[in-house]
C-alpha cells in the first residue's frame, strides 16, 4: 500500500511539473463553466437550481481528458525503458498499476473539487437537492475510474502515446455511444446485455441520486477488468511459452 | 551473497537468447560478463534482476530463488540497466529519494544515504538539476547512485562506463572495485581493458552459451599454451646461419622471421618447454649480441576474438 502511494505521489507530481495538470484543470473548468453558466441549456436557461448541466458537460469532457492523462503513464515507461528500472525495484506489478491509477484519480478529484464553487453558487440562488449533487459527483468519479482503467490498459500495450490515446478513446466510445446505438437495434438477451453495457443509463441513474448496486457493480467491474488487463500486459514479459 | 545460476534458458520465439548456462558468483567477487552484441548478456541480467522469467532453469541468490522470492531478491539487488533509463523530468535529489522510498530505506536514514550517494558518485554540483539537463556522464552517475542507494548486497551493472570520459571511467572503476570488496558485483561490458582492470573473474558468453570462465591469467594461459618469444640478434650478418642455429635448439618448434626488421624472429617453443636459456647460451657460444628477448602474451582481445567468432 505504501509503495502504491509513493508511486502515486510521484506520478501526481509529474502531472504538475509537466503542466499537464494545470492545462487539464483550466480547460476542464473553462469548458464546463462555459456550458454550465453561459451557453446552451445552461442553468439559467433551465431555470432550476440544479447541477445537471454541469454533470452532462463533465460526462463528455472527462471522456476526452482522461485518455490524455493516461496515455503516457505506461507507454512512456515502455518507450524509455524506465519500466525495467521501476519493476526491478522492490515493487510488484500491481503496485505500479494501482499507483498510476490512483494518481490519475487524484487529479480528477482535484479538478472536481475545484468545481465546488459551482455548487455553492447554485445553492445560494435556489433550493438544491444536495443528495443529487453529491451523487452526481460520485457518478463522475465512478465514470472516471472506468476511463482511467481503460486508458491504463491502452497505455500498457504500446510504447507510443498517440496510439494509447486513440485506443483508449476508441474503447471508451463503445461505452459512451456505440453500445447504446447497438442496443436500440437489437432485441432479446443481446439487446439487454448491450443496454447494460451502455454507460449513459448507469451514469444518469447515479447522478439523479439513485444509487443502485447494479450501477455500482457496473462501474467497479469494468474498472477492475481494465486494471487486470493492464496488469497482465505489464507482467506479460514474465510469461514464457 | 552468492549467486548460483543453474541451467538457465531463455527463448525469444524460436531464438535462444540464453542457452542452458550455469555459473556461480561468490561474495566479494567482481565478475565481468563479456560477449559480442546479442550474446545474451543483457537477457541474463534481466533474469537475475527478476525483470523477466526464464523458460527453464533457476537462479538462486543466497537461499532465495527467482521463482519464489522475487520481493526478497529485489531488495538485495542494485541494478543499472542498459542505456541507463531515468525519469528525465525529475530533479536528481527527488529521484534518489523516490528510489530510496521504493527500496524501503528507513525514513530516518533516507537523507543520510542520499547525501552519501551524492558524495560517492560525485553528483554534488548537479544535484538540484533535472536529470534531463545532465550530461551523459552525470546521468550515468545518477544511474549508479540509484542502484546503490539501498546498500544492496549484489550489484548488477549493464555497461556501467559507457558514455563516460576517461577520468570518469577511472573514477567509476575505482568505485566499483571499492564497493566490490564487500559485495557481489556482476558487470557487462565490451571494453576489454576494463574487464582486466576491475574484474576478478571473466565469463565470456557467445550465442547464449558460456565459452570461457576464469581469471584473465588463466584464460590467457589456456589460449596461449606454448611460449612465444620475440628475439633480436645483432652482430651477425649471415641470416641463414642464425636461422639454422636456432632451429638446432631442441625445444624450438617454429621460427618466424619478422618481415621489415633486421634479425628479429618470433620463436614458438614446444608445448611445456622454454627455449629462453638455450637461446641465450647459443648467443654466448657464437658471440652474438642478443638485444631483445620478449615473451609475447596473448591479448585478451585475441582470446575474445578466437572464442566468439
Amino acid at each position: 500500500m505504501t509503495k502504491t502511494w509513493i508511486i502515486a505521489v510521484r506520478e501526481l507530481k509529474s502531472f504538475f511539473d509537466s503542466l499537464i495538470a494545470y492545462i487539464l484543470i483550466v480547460v476542464f473548468l473553462g469548458l464546463s463553466g462555459f456550458f454550465t453558466w453561459l451557453f446552451g441549456s445552461d442553468i439559467f436557461f433551465i431555470g432550476q437550481a440544479t447541477l445537471q448541466p454541469f454533470f452532462a458537460v463533465a460526462y463528455w469532457t472527462l471522456f476526452f481528458f482522461i485518455p490524455a492523462l493516461t496515455m503516457r503513464m505506461i507507454a512512456e515507461e515502455n518507450r524509455s525503458g524506465t519500466i525495467e528500472l521501476l519493476l526491478t525495484k522492490s515493487v510488484t506489478d500491481w503496485q505500479v498499476v494501482l499507483g498510476k491509477f490512483s494518481a490519475c484519480l487524484l487529479l480528477i478529484v482535484i479538478a472536481l473539487v475545484l468545481t465546488i464553487p459551482y455548487y455553492i453558487t447554485v445553492a445560494s440562488i435556489g433550493n438544491v437537492d444536495h443528495g443529487a449533487v453529491w451523487c452526481g459527483y460520485l457518478g463522475l468519479l465512478l465514470m472516471s475510474t472506468v476511463y482511467i482503467s481503460i486508458g491504463l490498459f491502452a497505455s500498457s500495450i504500446t510504447s507510443n502515446q498517440i496510439v494509447a490515446f486513440l485506443l483508449s478513446l476508441f474503447i471508451g466510445v463503445f461505452f459512451l455511444i456505440i453500445f447504446s446505438v447497438l442496443a436500440s437495434d437489437s432485441t432479446g438477451l443481446v439487446g439487454e446485455i448491450l443496454n447494460y453495457l451502455n454507460m449513459q443509463s448507469h451514469f444518469e441513474s447515479v447522478s439523479r441520486g439513485v444509487i443502485d448496486t447494479k450501477d455500482l457493480i457496473y462501474f467497479l467491474s469494468i474498472s477492475l477488468f481494465g486494471l487486470i488487463l493492464a496488469e497482465t500486459m505489464v507482467s506479460k514479459r514474465n510469461i514464457v511459452d | 551473497m552468492n549467486i548460483t545460476v543453474e541451467n538457465l534458458t531463455k527463448q525469444y520465439g524460436t531464438q535462444k537468447a540464453v542457452d542452458d548456462i550455469s555459473f556461480q558468483v561468490k561474495t566479494g567477487e567482481i565478475l565481468g560478463f563479456l560477449g559480442p552484441n546479442g550474446a545474451g548478456k543483457t537477457t541474463t541480467m534481466k533474469i537475475l534482476t527478476c525483470f523477466m522469467a526464464p523458460n527453464e532453469g533457476d537462479v538462486k541468490i543466497g537461499d532465495y530463488s527467482i521463482h519464489d522470492h522475487q520481493d526478497e531478491i529485489k531488495t538485495k539487488i542494485g541494478y543499472l540497466p542498459e542505456n541507463n533509463p531515468l525519469y528525465y523530468d525529475m530533479p536528481v535529489l527527488e529521484y534518489l529519494s523516490y528510489t530510496a522510498n521504493l527500496q524501503s530505506v528507513p525514513k530516518e536514514k533516507i537523507n543520510d544515504t542520499i547525501i552519501d550517494m551524492v558524495q560517492v558518485c560525485g553528483l554534488n554540483d548537479e544535484k538540484h538539476k533535472k536529470i534531463g539537463e545532465l550530461s551523459k556522464g552525470y546521468r550515468q552517475r545518477v544511474g549508479l547512485a540509484q542502484a546503490m542507494i539501498h546498500n544492496p548486497e549484489i550489484l548488477i551493472f549493464d555497461e556501467p562506463t559507457s558514455g563516460l570520459d576517461p577520468n570518469q571511467i577511472i573514477e567509476i572503476r575505482n568505485l566499483i572495485k571499492r564497493i566490490g570488496r564487500q559485495k557481489t558485483v556482476i558487470l557487462s561490458t565490451h571494453i576489454l581493458p576494463e574487464v582486466e582492470a576491475i574484474c576478478d573473474r571473466i565469463l565470456i558468453i557467445n550465442k547464449g552459451k558460456i565459452v570461457a570462465d576464469g581469471t584473465s591469467d588463466t584464460l590467457r594461459k589456456q589460449a596461449q599454451g606454448e611460449e612465444m618469444l620475440r628475439i633480436k640478434i645483432e652482430d651477425e650478418t649471415n641470416k641463414d646461419l642464425i636461422f639454422e642455429s636456432l632451429r638446432s635448439i631442441d625445444s624450438v618448434e617454429m621460427i618466424d622471421p619478422i618481415a621489415d626488421t633486421i634479425n628479429t624472429y618470433m620463436i614458438q617453443s614446444k608445448s611445456g618447454q622454454s627455449s629462453r636459456r638455450a637461446i641465450f647460451q647459443l648467443c654466448v657460444r657464437k658471440n652474438w649480441t642478443l638485444t631483445e628477448m620478449t615473451p609475447v602474451e596473448t591479448k585478451l582481445e585475441d582470446i575474445f576474438r578466437e572464442l566468439t567468432t
